[in-house]
């Protein structure tokens, strides 16, 4: 270990404020990135459900409105 | 050998790729958690401190990975790009969009790390420098990428004016890689090259190895996430994305 206390740690000799800040933001980033991607994602699979369903029951109505061309 | 050919080609089609890569997701995801910690434990807990730079030059263990996969994503981009244009398959245009997030991604982190590291080192958050400069210019051709593909309402043809943009672009990375041997820049010599022994203490040198192991997987993981959602969206109209998810209903 090279630190003798967390003080020393967090002080990064006297440039704390940079090493943390990019330690911070890209942390920050690189957790986004992932939890921007599934939560599209999800957004994405819900539209496409609807969407199916929708085209299903529209279907649906059209070969009971209009019987004799359900095969078509 | 033409076996092989036509096995690697498989691959081209989303319908057997988009499986595939959610079983390979998990792993990438794993490993860069692991080459993660070790590379962060090395370089922030045991690397001694630098001579010359004091503790201030831990942010190497940040920058020197983000900047690698900036460049090295711009190359695998472009790749998929020529690709796509060559073979005109489907998969390759989806890689390359899935990519330049991600590459947009890690070239803003190579220059906030790199601001951050150039205050206390140069006294500058920023100078226009050659290799400052061509990353800046790197972090405007992703995005200059996903604006024009978000600008174009047809993917293939949104793929193709993106691969070009991307083929012209790459002429940007060996100027980036070099700038810092082609001109005097206030920016350091390479740490690590193919071609000399590193100028560095072992264990800095192994801490940055796994912080870049620990950003490949990651690019890895994020990518391959990226591109089964942006398969999902294009072959919406496909019997073999209905079926995937009419399944889970």
């Amino acid at each position: 270990m090279h630190w003798n206390s967390l003080a020393d740690f967090l002080a990064m000799g006297n440039h704390g404020l940079y090493v943390w800040g990019s330690v911070l933001m890209m942390a920050l980033l690189m957790l986004a990135e992932p939890i921007l991607l599934r939560h599209g994602r999800k957004k994405l699979v819900a539209r496409l459900r609807r969407q199916y369903r929708a085209e299903r029951s529209e279907a649906r109505r059209n070969s009971q409105a209009n019987p004799g061309r359900s095969k078509d | 050998m033409s076996n092989r050919v036509i096995n690697w080609f498989r691959y081209a089609s989303p319908q057997t790729f988009y499986p595939l890569a959610g079983q390979l997701i998990p792993w990438f995801w794993a490993l860069a958690a692991l080459f993660g910690a070790l590379g962060l434990t090395i370089g922030f807990l045991l690397a001694p401190t630098d001579a010359q730079q004091g503790e201030g030059y831990r942010i190497i263990f940040l920058h020197v990975p983000a900047s690698w996969m900036s460049m090295f994503i711009y190359l695998v981009m472009a790749f998929w790009a020529a690709t796509g244009l060559a073979f005109n398959t489907r998969l390759s245009g989806m890689m390359a969009s899935a990519l330049a997030p991600t590459g947009a991604l890690f070239a803003f982190l190579s220059l906030w790390t790199g601001a951050l590291w150039g205050k206390p080192m140069w006294g500058a958050w920023w100078v226009w420098d050659a290799r400052l400069t061509s990353e800046l210019i790197l972090l405007f051709l992703y995005i200059g990428f996903i604006a024009l593909q978000a600008a174009i309402d047809d993917p293939r043809r949104a793929d193709k004016a993106g691969a070009i943009l991307a083929l012209v672009g790459v002429v940007n990375i060996p100027i980036i890689y070099f700038s810092v041997k082609w001109w005097n820049t206030l920016h350091q010599g390479a740490s690590v090259s193919l071609t000399k022994a590193p100028s560095m203490a072992a264990m800095m040198l192994w801490g940055m190895l796994f912080c870049a192991l620990a950003c490949w997987m990651y690019s890895i993981a994020v990518a391959l996430t990226r591109v089964r959602t942006i398969m999902l969206e294009r072959e919406r109209h496909t019997d073999w994305v209905r079926a995937l998810l009419a399944d889970k209903e």
